[in-house]
Formats: structure tokens, sequence, C-alpha cells
């Protein structure tokens, strides 16, 4: 059993179990595999088993969240996750043209890794911006409208920050906000 | 008929976020006359007569909701849904952001009358970092002695607390909701028991969307008459409507209740490129689509939009252009329901997944008559025999597709038969 979580996060974690009642630490299991995402990169068996050893409950449970919700990833990514929405109200705005586009500048298709391991790309449905479509995510911010050149000035810039920050090279957390930026 | 920004208010009043602004616009005063003045009852009795009904979708009267949580001690909750995954809707998303105090006002006078002592306000994962400063706007409001122990000097305690879902449309469902919210999976269970009775931990509970709150503390402020006087007879005061796809100024515009659709859509500035409506969708993917030349003197409010066999759902208006291909939108909204389906029951589960791999085909143009046969045969499999509306909602664009657009089907499968006898 690791503690990583622990280690990293331990008031974040407090304060997570705080805004439930007594008795109800598993209300805190969205929060803390948040945190577990940040702390081991994604959410790997020991992330998951310190999750559950945190509010309680069995592995199997905390499995069963991190794969039902389109936020966590369980497998190794990419250092910026870019989410990109093809949902119907950005696709009505170009999004299916775009994602070539976007796919070439990234080096990877869509559900896939750049070979040099800095993007993973994901499609996603909508993200509740359709009035900026079309929109995507990265790392969990949200970047809007996209469009062929809007498109080449995002990765490059992703790709400058990378290229200052070799932390980014590795997967980091695709999770909150003390991870961010 | 004008917009009309109540709970967009942020929009005519500048810094309105912040808590001394939103003070000197008479924030937090209906609070504090609630819990000082007023008796839980009468505070319903006022959200009764202005007849508030629910923003998330349903309509549902939202004193009448309130009224069904039993009284009596115990703990109690109110749980804000904000959500918000239907496709085409960003409305909570700006009243949050933009407008969060009356948010906490509007929630917390909602658990001074149901005697609540904690309020839960649930968002969509994405929202964190919108999340983030609500959560500094709460914070700032308990420092200011707002929220949180013995409020206003009497025995009332509140608290006001945010949680983050993590990606998953159902949990925009109540009851999924709420076991997301426990640290379940977030599935619905059958009601009854409806919340307002065993909700949140089994205890009584109101789950309320975020636009329906930030109506209450202007008709607590102004009266029921005042608000009564907005909009229909029986769909009184404002909505938010979102406008998405093919206008050229896509937005939330909020506008009285029964105002016609031609004048939402010239609010957008119109179709967008000049060209000729094909088709809305008014509640979003989940909605039936109507031809273009049927929606301009919609009125749109709950009554008149069922009136005409559609819905106004959370008002988030899908405008598509005369070069759309209604296949293809039956497509992504499929995708979109398989995507989302829960899983818990099959009807949902596989049929979703059907529509997805039928639509697949018509729409890449391999399709052939049989198979527009068969998503009317799906379409039977999956209807009424869901456990949750989800599955129901699948069913919208392809029915309402398939009946008011008959000719892109037509040209679907003609692809292939032109194709095949060209081949031959
Ligand atoms: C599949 C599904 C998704 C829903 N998504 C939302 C949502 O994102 N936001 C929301 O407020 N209500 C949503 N609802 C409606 C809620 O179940 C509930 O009726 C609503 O939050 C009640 O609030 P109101 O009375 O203020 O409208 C959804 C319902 C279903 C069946
Ligand atoms: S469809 Fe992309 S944000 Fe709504």
């Amino acid at each position: 059993m690791t503690d990583l979580l622990q280690q990293r996060f331990g008031s974040e974690i407090q304060a997570a179990f705080a805004r439930y009642p007594a008795g109800r630490e598993k209300s805190a299991a969205l929060p803390l595999l948040y945190l577990a995402q940040a702390a081991y990169g994604h959410l790997s068996t020991e992330a998951i088993e310190e999750v559950a050893q945190l509010i309680g409950s069995d592995s199997t449970h905390v499995r069963g969240l991190a794969g039902f919700y389109s936020l966590f990833l369980e497998q190794p990514h990419g250092g910026f996750v870019v989410q990109y929405c093809n949902d119907l109200p950005c696709a009505l705005r170009g999004s299916e043209d775009f994602l070539p586009v976007l796919e070439e500048k990234l080096g990877c298709k869509a559900g896939a890794t750049s070979a040099d391991g800095l993007f993973t790309l994901e499609c996603v449905m909508c993200l509740a911006a359709c009035d900026r479509a079309p929109m995507a995510q990265i790392n969990l911010d949200y970047v809007y409208d996209l469009n062929p050149e809007s498109l080449d000035l995002l990765v490059t810039e992703l790709r400058a920050k990378a290229a200052s920050d070799p932390e980014r090279r590795a997967p980091f957390g695709f999770g909150p906000p003390s991870e961010m930026k | 008929m004008p917009q009309l920004n109540l709970v967009l208010r942020h929009r005519d009043i500048p810094g309105l976020h912040e808590l001394a602004v939103y003070q000197t616009n008479g924030g937090y005063a209906q609070l504090r006359r609630a819990v000082t003045e007023l008796t839980p009852e009468a505070v319903i009795d006022i959200v009764k007569a202005s007849g508030l009904r629910g923003r998330g979708g349903a309509g549902f009267p939202t004193g009448l909701k309130w009224s069904f949580v039993p009284k009596g001690p115990g703990q109690k909750y109110i749980v804000v849904n904000n959500d918000e995954s239907e496709p085409g809707t960003f409305k909570d998303h700006e009243i949050m952001l933009r407008n969060p105090h009356q948010l906490i006002e509007g929630a917390a006078i909602a658990a001074y009358a149901v005697g609540a002592s904690a309020v839960y306000i649930y968002s969509r994962g994405e929202f964190w970092k919108s999340a983030q400063s609500f959560d500094r706007a709460i914070a700032e409001a308990r420092a200011a002695g707002l929220l949180g122990q013995r409020l206003f000097g009497t025995d009332y305690n509140l608290e006001v607390y945010t949680s983050l879902g993590a990606g998953a449309y159902i949990c925009g469902e109540e009851t999924a909701l709420l076991s997301s919210l426990q640290g379940d999976l977030g599935q619905p269970r059958l009601k009854p028991p409806f919340p307002a009775v065993a909700g949140l931990y089994a205890r009584p509970t109101v789950v309320n969307n975020t636009e329906t709150l930030a109506n209450v503390p202007l008709i607590l402020e102004r009266g029921a008459d005042w608000y009564k006087g907005i909009g229909t007879e029986k769909s009184p005061g404002t909505k938010v409507c979102c406008v998405s796809g093919h206008v050229e100024r896509p937005g939330n515009y909020e506008i009285p209740l029964g105002t016609p659709f031609k004048e939402l859509l010239a609010m957008a500035g119109g179709v967008w490129k000049g060209r000729r409506l094909k088709a809305m969708m008014p509640a979003g993917a989940s909605s039936p689509a109507t031809p273009g030349e049927q929606c301009m003197d919609l009125l749109l409010d709950w009554e008149s939009m069922a009136a005409a066999g559609s819905t106004l759902g959370s008002a988030s208006f899908i405008i598509m252009d005369e070069t759309t291909d209604m296949v293809w939108v039956a497509m992504k909204t499929s995708q979109f329901f398989k995507h989302e389906s829960c899983g818990k029951c099959s009807p949902c589960r596989e049929g979703t997944f059907w529509l997805t791999k039928v639509y697949g085909r018509l729409n890449a143009g391999s399709g052939t008559t049989e198979d527009v046969a068969l998503v009317g045969e799906i379409i039977e499999q999956i209807r009424d025999k869901c456990f949750c509306p989800l599955g129901e909602f699948a069913l919208s664009a392809p029915r309402s597709t398939m009946a008011k657009f008959p000719e892109d089907y037509r040209r679907a499968v003609g692809t292939v038969e032109n194709g095949a006898q060209q081949d031959g």
C-alpha cells in the first residue's frame, strides 16, 4: 500500500472530508479521485487502493467509479490531455472538419497519445460552452472559438510550454487546480 | 418583447459577482428578511403564489416541491443541480460564475423554507474552476455573517458546500445526482420514494436547478404579483434561453416566458450566413427537431410548446440551417446517448448502441431502406421500456427526423442504391 496521495495532499483530503457529514467519508470519493489522479498521474491500481482505504470502501467500488466518469483516466496519458468537443452544437460550427487539423498538429489520432508522449487526444461530449463553439478542454482548462488558425497557435503554445518545463514531458496530474498551469 | 435580465442581472450591473456590489443591489436582504421576519411556511407561500416553475427541464412548480418536505426536526438538504450536461445548454455556468451570490441567496432561502441546514451545489466536474470562485463567494458570504451558525442572531444554522461530479450526463438526473454525491455510482433509482421524502443520505431533500433558485431572491424582494406579471399565466417569469449552432450570435438570452421563437432567433442575430432555418431542437439533444417553417410562431412557454408537440425543457435551442443533414443530426445525438447511457438497464444500453451502428451506416452512405426500418424497430424496443427518461430522450431526434425530414433519409439510402446501379 502506497500513500502518495496522503503525502502530497494531506490537507486537501481533510478539506474534502470536511464538506460531508461525519461518517459519510464515501461522499469524498470523487474529490479524492481527482487528487489521486494528480498525485499518481493516472488512476493506477495503487491510486485506487489508496482512495478506497481513505474513504473506507473497497477497491472494486472505487475502480467502478473511476471507469464511470469521463474525467478520470485509468491509463497513463500525455502531459496534455486534449478533450476536444465534437458534440452536435460544436459540430454544427465545424468541429468535425477541424478535427483532422488538430490530429495532424498534435501528431496523434483521437483516442491516442502522441509518440513524444506530449499529447493525448480524446473527442468528448458537450462541455456546456456551445456559445463559444468549437471548443476543447486541455487538462481541465477551456479553450474557445477554435478554427484551423487558432488550433495551430494553441498547439504551438502548448509545445513551447512543454519545452520550457521538462516536467511536462512526464505524465503529470490530470487533476485539481494545484496541479494546473 | 425585449430581453429581461433577472437571473442574468449581472449583465446590467457590473461587478455583481462581488459581495459588496450584490449587497448594494439589495443582496442578502431577502435572506435576512426570511430568516428574521418570515416563517418557513410564509416563504413557501410566496414562492407558490409566484408560480415559479423548475428550470431544470420538467417545469415542476417550485413552491409545491418545497411543501412536500416533511415538517419537523431532523437533517434535511437542498441540493442545487448545476450539472448542466444537456448538449446545447450553458446557462447555469454563466449564473454560477457571474451571479454567484444570487444563487447562494436563493438556495439559502430555499433551505430556510424547508428547514435544511446544509446546501450542496453539485456541478459538473468541468466547472472546477468556476466552483473555486464559487467557493470564494461562499466564504465571503460566510465571513460577512450571511451564512453559517446562528444566522442573523437566530438559532438557524446554514452551511453551503460545492461538490464536483466528474463527467457523466446521467448525474443531472436527480436520483443519479444524489447517488453520485454519496460516493456511489451515478445511476438513477426508481421513484418513489421521491427525494423530498428520502434523498441525500435518505434524508428529505429538495433538488432544484441553478436557474430556478436564482429567481427566488427577486421574487421575495418584489413580490409574487410582480413575478406573475412577467411571462404567461401558467409559465410566469423569465427563461434563460441558450442559443447555439447556426446563428450569428450564439449565447444566452433571458426572455419573458411566452416570447415567440422568431424574436429569440432575431436576438441571436438570425440564422448565420443569411441562410434559411431548416430545423431547431428547443431543449438540447433530447428534444424533437422541429422544421423551420413550424418554428417561427411558436411561443416559448411550457404549455404552448407542449401543445405544439414539443417541449421547452431547459430551453437550449440548437439551430440548424438549410445545409444540415438531419440523418447526421440523429447520428450525432445517438452517439451522445450511447456514450451517456449509464448501462443500468438493457433497452437503453443496447438500444442506443444499435442506433449508433445503424446511423453510422446511414450517414456513411452505406445504409439501406432496411436500415431505416431498423431504426423504427429499435425505437420500439427502447420506447417506454427504460428505467429513467434517458432512453426516451435518445429517441427524440430519430423519431422527429424520420417523421419530419423523410427526404433526408431517402437521400441517405439513395446514395447506396444509385452507386450499386452504377457499379452494376
Ligand atoms: C437524463 C436527465 C438529465 C438531467 N439533467 C439535468 C441537468 O443537467 N440539470 C438540471 O437542473 N436538471 C436535470 N435533469 C432534471 C432533474 O432530474 C430534476 O428534475 C431537476 O434538477 C429539478 O429541478 P427543478 O425543479 O428546479 O427544475 C435531468 C433529468 C434527466 C432525466
Ligand atoms: S457541443 Fe461543444 S460545448 Fe456544447
